[in-house]
């Protein structure tokens, strides 16, 4: 356990009747970073999340905080809040009430938790709501008076279970950089369970990507998204294509692929060492390929299909293209940069889509 | 604007309804009139099974009887009888202070059954529910003389004790007295105060329960701050359920309160029987309503000012 992490999980597990929620989860959560827990529901971030609260305690395995083991700690005795994702505003009292409700302990006098209370309203922009009933609030409302009530305890680890969910999707983009900003303004480590992956790389410093009870992969935003390590992280965060392959050469950290309909792709292989003969996975990004009506010349990464179905978006376009040999279109973005979409009428035909040889991830086929 | 042109273009006539159809339309457009259009069976019992009987009740208290049938001229006369007497306030108070110790007894057995089905049984809620009821499958008479088996003289309680040794002769205080009042009747009521507690303490949202726990209060405290208050609602109705009817019980006080068990219900009962002065026993009626009024009013003041201290 290094000094830097606040938090560690050590093979935590967590079974209900039988099923694995958790599944030998090993975690390091550094202190003062805003840390995510990605996955599709059902896949147990909500579980480690409430392991980490007190409220499940785990069937296998050791969560410490900030160095002290949490297994035989209660969730009142924990140097940990939770923002509840029903926000859990207790209905009886007040504004002030609620702010005020992890107080009881601090103290403080009556007066000195009200300027308190004062601050936390300034810090969540609701000054003068203190005496507001808790149902009289909206639910942007609650929830920053639900974040007031857990951070006035001045928490060593924030828990935030997917805390934005209810909002609608204006008000959900301007509370993510202000919950950023919020972090990292008290310095307060944050746990953010979310299944919103554009939200996970808006807001996090790292972020854990989670599926059927494991961690698959924990890296920073850029890192998750350009160098996913499963196929699954590869398809949950954003949109890939993905490409059957077999390895034919192998060296200098490049090697060459056959990778049907692409034809004969050329990539960076990182740290993995692939044998010749290997099947992979050749992904690559729908922003990543470029559409031409006419051939682009002599590149290396050229495929020609023909136009498919297209989306139009608006910002940009999602066109589809029917390469030779595949079943499923290829998707490529595209800016829309003039005020009219290039290429939506123009289904059946002929394109070519180029790319850049970093443009291709190598998966493990799995 | 074009498209425009195109909607005035397509608006329909207003046809012409009927008058059963301008009925419905009225029923349509105004929540009001469907509320009360739903409510009228209900309003038109109450109106015939109890706004008349009680305007007949409070006639009669100002009538006088004669022997054979009623003087009806206007007079205060039973309501000074009533003031003048003093058995009948003395016994209206014993009555509520019987009737409060019997609330407090219930509500207090009630709130660990209804704390335990809404939070601890997790499966079978109906089955438990259906259990607390099963008492009332038999005749409330039954029960009050089962009560006397259990508390009487030569009773369950009484031989089984003797039997242990644990005492020589047969203990009388909890027999004919008002504790044998209070006992018969916390237990005649608890359905009806679990039920209302259970409901209030089911919808309590068990996050705000974790919510307690994570900022730092343990179980009793979380209780204190969170539970309780949230259950108020059930508390009061609870209370009053099983305050305000046996204020007014006659049966377990006649059967198990001997000479000092009795209560304000007994006297009503014999002024209508035995005593034959309906337009007395009408005035002592009146006044009994009138006071548990003021009581549950004053009960009612009382648990606002503590939920408004509290929050």
């Amino acid at each position: 356990m290094s000094d830097e992490h606040i938090i560690s999980i050590q093979g935590v597990s967590k079974e209900f009747a039988g099923v694995k929620a958790v599944n030998d989860v090993d975690l390091g959560i550094r202190r003062g970073e805003f840390f995510s827990l990605l996955g599709p529901s059902g896949c147990g971030k909500t579980t480690l999340l409430r392991m980490l609260a007190g409220f499940e305690s785990p069937t296998r395995g050791e969560i410490f905080i900030d160095e002290q083991a949490m297994s035989a700690i209660p969730p009142h005795q924990r140097p940990v809040n939770m923002v509840f994702q029903s926000y859990a505003i207790f209905p009886h009292l007040d504004v002030r009430g609620n702010i005020a409700f992890g107080m009881r302990k601090s103290g403080l006098s009556k007066s000195e938790v009200n300027a308190r209370v004062e601050e936390m309203l300034e810090m969540i922009k609701l000054p003068g709501y203190a005496s507001r009933g808790a149902t009289q609030l909206s639910g942007g409302e609650r929830q920053r008076v639900a974040l007031a009530r857990a951070l006035i305890k001045e928490p060593k680890v924030l828990l935030l279970d997917e805390p934005l969910g209810a909002l609608d999707k204006k008000l959900r983009e301007q509370m993510q950089l202000e919950l950023r900003a919020l972090q990292k303004r008290v310095g307060i480590t944050f746990v953010f369970v979310t299944h919103d992956q554009e939200e996970a790389l808006t807001m996090s410093d790292r972020v854990a990507v989670m599926s059927k009870g494991r961690v698959l992969q924990v890296e920073g935003p850029m890192g998750l998204y350009e160098r996913p390590t499963t196929r699954f992280v590869a398809d949950f965060i954003g949109t890939m294509n993905f490409f059957g392959g077999t390895v034919r050469e192998a060296a200098n950290g490049t090697a060459s692929i056959d990778a049907g309909p692409l034809g004969q792709v050329r990539a960076a292989t990182q740290d993995e060492a692939f044998t010749v003969g290997a099947e992979i996975v050749v992904a690559i990004r729908p922003e990543k390929l470029r559409l031409t009506f006419e051939a682009p010349g002599p590149a290396v990464n050229v495929a020609e299909g023909r136009m498919g179905p297209a989306a139009y978006l608006g910002d940009r376009s999602h066109l589809y293209v029917h390469l030779t040999g595949r079943d499923e279109p290829v998707a490529v973005a595209m800016q829309n940069e003039g005020r009219s979409a290039v290429g939506i009428d123009q289904t059946d035909q002929p394109v070519w889509l180029s790319w850049a040889d970093d443009a291709i991830v190598l998966l493990p086929d799995e | 604007m074009a498209e425009r042109a195109e909607v005035s273009a397509a608006r329909l006539e207003a046809p012409r309804l009927g008058l059963v159809d301008r009925i419905r339309a009225a029923a349509m457009r105004h929540e009001p009139i469907r509320g009360y259009a739903l409510l009228s069976p209900t309003m038109v019992w109450m109106l015939v099974a109890l706004a008349v009987p009680l305007a007949i009740l409070v006639t009669l208290s100002f009538w006088t009887q004669n022997y054979l049938d009623f003087d009806r001229t206007f007079s205060f006369n039973n309501y000074i009888v009533y003031f003048e007497k003093p058995i009948y306030l003395k016994l209206l108070i014993k009555s509520v202070k019987i009737s409060g110790a019997v609330t407090l007894a219930t509500v207090l057995l009630a709130y660990p059954a209804a704390y335990f089905i809404a939070f601890k049984v997790k499966k079978n809620k109906l089955m438990w529910l259906i259990l607390i009821t099963v008492p009332f499958w038999t005749s409330y008479l039954l029960r009050v003389f089962a009560w006397k088996v259990v508390l009487g003289f030569n009773g369950v309680i009484n031989s089984g004790l003797i039997t242990l040794g644990v005492i020589d002769a047969p203990l009388e205080f909890i027999l004919y007295n008002p504790t044998a009042v209070v006992i018969t009747l916390a237990h005649a009521w608890a359905a009806f105060a679990i039920l209302p507690i259970y409901v209030s303490l089911e919808k309590i949202d068990r996050s705000l329960l974790e919510a307690a726990a994570d900022l730092g209060e343990g179980p009793i405290m979380s209780f204190l701050r969170v539970t309780l208050p949230l259950s108020m609602p059930g508390i009061i109705a609870s209370s009053l359920l099983v305050f305000i009817p046996t204020t007014g019980d006659y049966v377990t006080p006649n059967l198990v309160g001997g000479p000092t068990g009795i209560m304000i219900g007994n006297i009503v009962a014999s002024l209508f029987g035995k005593a034959n002065n309906w337009p007395l026993g009408a005035a002592t009626a009146v006044m009994s309503m009138f006071f548990i009024t003021l009581v549950v009013c004053a009960f009612l003041w009382f648990t606002k000012q503590v939920r408004e201290r509290v929050a």
